[in-house]
């Protein structure tokens, strides 16, 4: 069929079918939005709040407890939680400036791609039982391929920005996280070797049976701790587990890693010339990711939303398999663990001093690709013992 | 034969500062670099310029005492106290003994407050927030002291020429204690964070070397001479004070870790002066006398300055009369030549400003390394620009 057959025999179709697509493109705006607002949003906010208070609490100081409530008679200080809201107003109200001299169209869309491709990261995160927005087959792999998005976001910030302090943040931001897609892959592909899928809910439901670790089968269920990937070929996966975490550290340019917004050295790196909302989309983005690939890591590693609390739920209160209880608890086990992550992640932050490029590189290819090549082995030979 | 390098990546000339958050205030260093090597960096200085040495010359002599608190803005004490000497050994004022253990503890303690600062600055500037919190904290409480004792916070305008603003009270003493205390058990902290911390090693240690003979070449003079292997203190090579009286040591960089001279050694020279000048505080506080019947003018009011007998109301030097006084300073060797025509003011009046003198020697130990190192090495040499411009 060539092009003019195709015109002459499907052009009086062509409204519908577009209209079809528009009604379709809309019924999936629609849960995303959901998504946007009910999630990512208010995960991205308590993120900003959760640091800025930890980082207080760190340094000896309060950190924000003043923006609360006062609506009449209700007033309320809610230990400071209005703050990121406020913030956030606050950046809305900014000017939208673009620097002279820039690509505006670039430096316009790059918080969009950066912010987006942290949003995208929810479709798969699995929250609870039932409470995933998809479970592709190719799960992990899209994870790490959206995550990969970030890089172009800032790379076109930096390029877009006519400064060269944003040209050589964005220039770190590239060469440090391509290098550590490399370990991270590599540590992700662990879990993937022992379940023997890439779809998150089938590394999941492996978690949650009865452990076998080397071949030997430990008869208490999986839940209990000893099922997760973490424990797999022990204690080989444990430094897999690490691997991910400081990959995740060094993919979301979060300390000791933030070579490409480091304050001290680049002003802030790609982030220089930005203001207003768009720089509110990047750090959002941000704090989306961190919880985002918080989720990953327990999900893949500490067995996702399977877990004592979930065990509890359905073991010692009774709740029915996709049932409310089931659900909650298992959203519960899922948030603390990927909190715990979370909050690790700031703890490391206000720790430990920054490291540089040469340190960094060095770091992933002489230490973690190796180390991550042998765990890997070793996974490998311990999903061959069964 | 190895073949020239066919891929030639372009040069590119960056401008860190004037408005830069390493750079300790308005240094300016044009960078000349290949990717993040830096193959050339000029610091350029200036831009803080007040006049300072011209002032001088159009205010008397006690006039100009505020003016150098803003010098070394992080050490207005020292540099206050070094001018105070030189105005008084041109114009021929003796200092009771009272006084001079005054000027002992105020600057020491002046040291302690500068070096809290240093020391937590570099981490931040290595990238470790945590750190130079900690040190801020400590530094309030240095800074809550001052005020007590001056109404300052930073610029206290205390010393006075043959005294000082106020006599130290027991009370005051009593808390500057305690807040030496207190400094001295956080010093294990500060060290933990920083010192020993493998990465700010990492980032710190061979890093910015500077030899001995570049230092003693370049002037350079302070914790980063003495970072660099040189025993040389002024206060105790060239005495001056009560310094003879008490038992201290000059920290000296011995390569047991890091390299002789690199940003580390002077990251710890300065830790280790902490110690040694909260000991000199707690010595000179042990010892301190009683003031003598004829050694002080009567207070009249709380707003009368605390000066020795025989200090005249007009100053006037002798005509012709020059001289040099220097003081070992938290940041090097500062000096005040002060020549007189006979008048009420002096005829020329010469600033030797140690961070002046220290950040000529960066292009020197900055080539070659990073983006990243040039920020380390900055934070390390510790330079104040109200002082390199005066």
């Amino acid at each position: 069929m060539n092009l003019r057959e195709l015109l002459t025999e499907h052009l009086p179709q062509m409204p519908e079918a577009i209209s079809g697509i528009v009604m379709a493109l809309l019924l999936a705006l629609i849960p995303a939005l959901l998504v946007v607002a009910a999630v990512v949003t208010p995960v991205g906010l308590l993120g900003v709040y959760a640091e800025r208070r930890l980082s207080g609490k760190i340094q000896d100081r309060s950190g924000p407890n003043r923006v609360g409530i006062s609506i009449g008679p209700i007033k309320h200080h809610l230990w400071g939680l209005g703050q990121s809201v406020a913030d956030g107003l606050k950046l809305l109200g900014k000017e939208d400036f673009v620097p002279p001299g820039g690509e505006k169209v670039l430096f316009l869309i790059a918080p969009l791609i950066v912010f987006g491709g942290s949003l995208a990261l929810f479709a798969v995160l699995p929250f609870g039982p039932n409470l995933v927005g998809a479970d592709p087959n190719v799960g992990i792999f899209y994870v790490l391929s959206i995550g990969a998005l970030e890089v172009i976001g800032v790379l076109m910030a930096g390029w877009a920005s006519n400064n060269k302090w944003s040209l050589i943040g964005a220039m770190r931001e590239v060469a440090q996280v391509g290098s550590y897609e490399i370990p991270m892959g590599i540590a992700a592909l662990c879990p993937v070797l022992m379940t023997g899928s890439l779809r998150l809910s089938e590394i999941i439901s492996r978690q949650a049976a009865e452990p076998v670790i080397w071949g030997v089968h430990i008869p208490i269920p999986g839940e209990l701790f000893l099922g997760w990937n973490v424990f797999a070929a022990f204690p080989f996966n444990i430094i897999t587990f690490v691997i991910f975490y400081i990959c995740c550290l060094a993919n979301l340019k979060r300390a000791p890693f933030d070579l490409p917004e480091c304050e001290s050295e680049l002003v802030a790196g790609f982030l220089t010339e930005y203001s207003g909302m768009r720089w509110g989309l990047f750090f959002l983005g941000e704090y989306a990711a961190m919880f985002a690939l918080s989720g990953i890591g327990a999900t893949l590693f500490l067995g996702g939303w399977t877990g004592p609390v979930h065990y509890l739920a359905v073991h010692g209160f009774g709740a029915a398999p996709g049932g409310i209880g089931d659900i909650v608890g298992g959203a519960i086990e899922f948030t603390w663990k990927t909190s715990l992550l979370f909050i690790l992640m700031i703890w490391v932050r206000w720790t430990l001093p920054r490291m540089r490029l040469d340190q960094v590189m060095r770091l992933c290819y002489k230490y973690l690709v190796p180390a991550a090549m042998v765990c890997m082995l070793a996974t490998a030979a311990a999903a061959l013992l069964g | 034969m190895v073949p020239e390098r066919d891929v030639q990546s372009e040069e590119l000339v960056v401008n860190m500062g004037p408005q830069h958050p390493a750079t300790h205030g308005v240094l300016r260093v044009t960078c000349k670099t290949d990717g993040e090597v830096i193959l050339d960096c000029e610091p350029m200085v200036g831009n803080l310029h007040r006049c300072k040495e011209k002032i001088a010359e159009n205010v008397q002599y006690w006039q100009f005492m505020p003016y150098t608190d803003r010098l070394d803005y992080l050490a207005s004490m020292n540099n206050e106290e070094c001018y105070a000497r030189a105005a008084e050994k041109l114009l021929g004022i003796k200092l009771p003994e009272r006084m001079e253990y005054i000027r002992l503890i105020m600057t020491e303690a002046g040291r302690l407050s500068s070096h809290l600062m240093s020391v937590g600055t570099y981490g931040l500037d290595v990238g470790a927030i945590t750190p130079f919190l900690y040190c801020f904290r400590e530094r309030e409480e240095a800074n809550h002291l001052f005020e007590k004792i001056s109404g300052g916070r930073m610029l206290y305008h205390f010393m006075r020429i043959g005294g000082c603003a106020r006599d130290l009270d027991d009370a005051w003493i009593q808390r500057l204690l305690e807040f030496l205390d207190r400094v001295e058990s956080k010093m294990d902290e500060y060290n933990t964070l920083l010192t020993w911390n493998k990465m700010f090693q990492e980032r710190t240690m061979h890093v910015g070397v500077l030899t001995r003979e570049a230092a003693l070449a370049h002037g350079v003079t302070g914790p980063a001479l003495r970072a660099s292997g040189v025993d040389w203190d002024v206060r105790r090579d060239d005495p001056y004070g009560i310094y003879h009286k008490f038992k201290w040591s000059v920290p000296v960089a011995d390569g047991k870790y890091g390299t002789v001279g690199d940003c580390w050694n002077r990251h710890w020279m300065r830790a280790l002066e902490m110690k040694e000048s909260i000991s000199l505080v707690r010595q000179a506080i042990d010892k301190m006398p009683k003031a003598g019947p004829d050694d002080f003018q009567p207070v009249e009011s709380p707003h009368k300055p605390y000066l020795a007998k025989g200090v005249p109301r007009t100053m006037r030097a002798p005509k012709g009369a020059e001289v040099y006084v220097r003081s070992e300073n938290p940041r090097g060797e500062l000096g005040f030549y002060l020549v007189s025509d006979g008048g009420t003011s002096p005829y020329r009046c010469k600033i030797r400003a140690p961070a002046f003198c220290n950040i000529a020697v960066l292009p020197h130990i900055t080539r070659g390394y990073l983006i990243s190192d040039l920020v380390a090495i900055i934070g390390s040499i510790d330079i104040v620009l109200g002082e390199v411009d005066r």
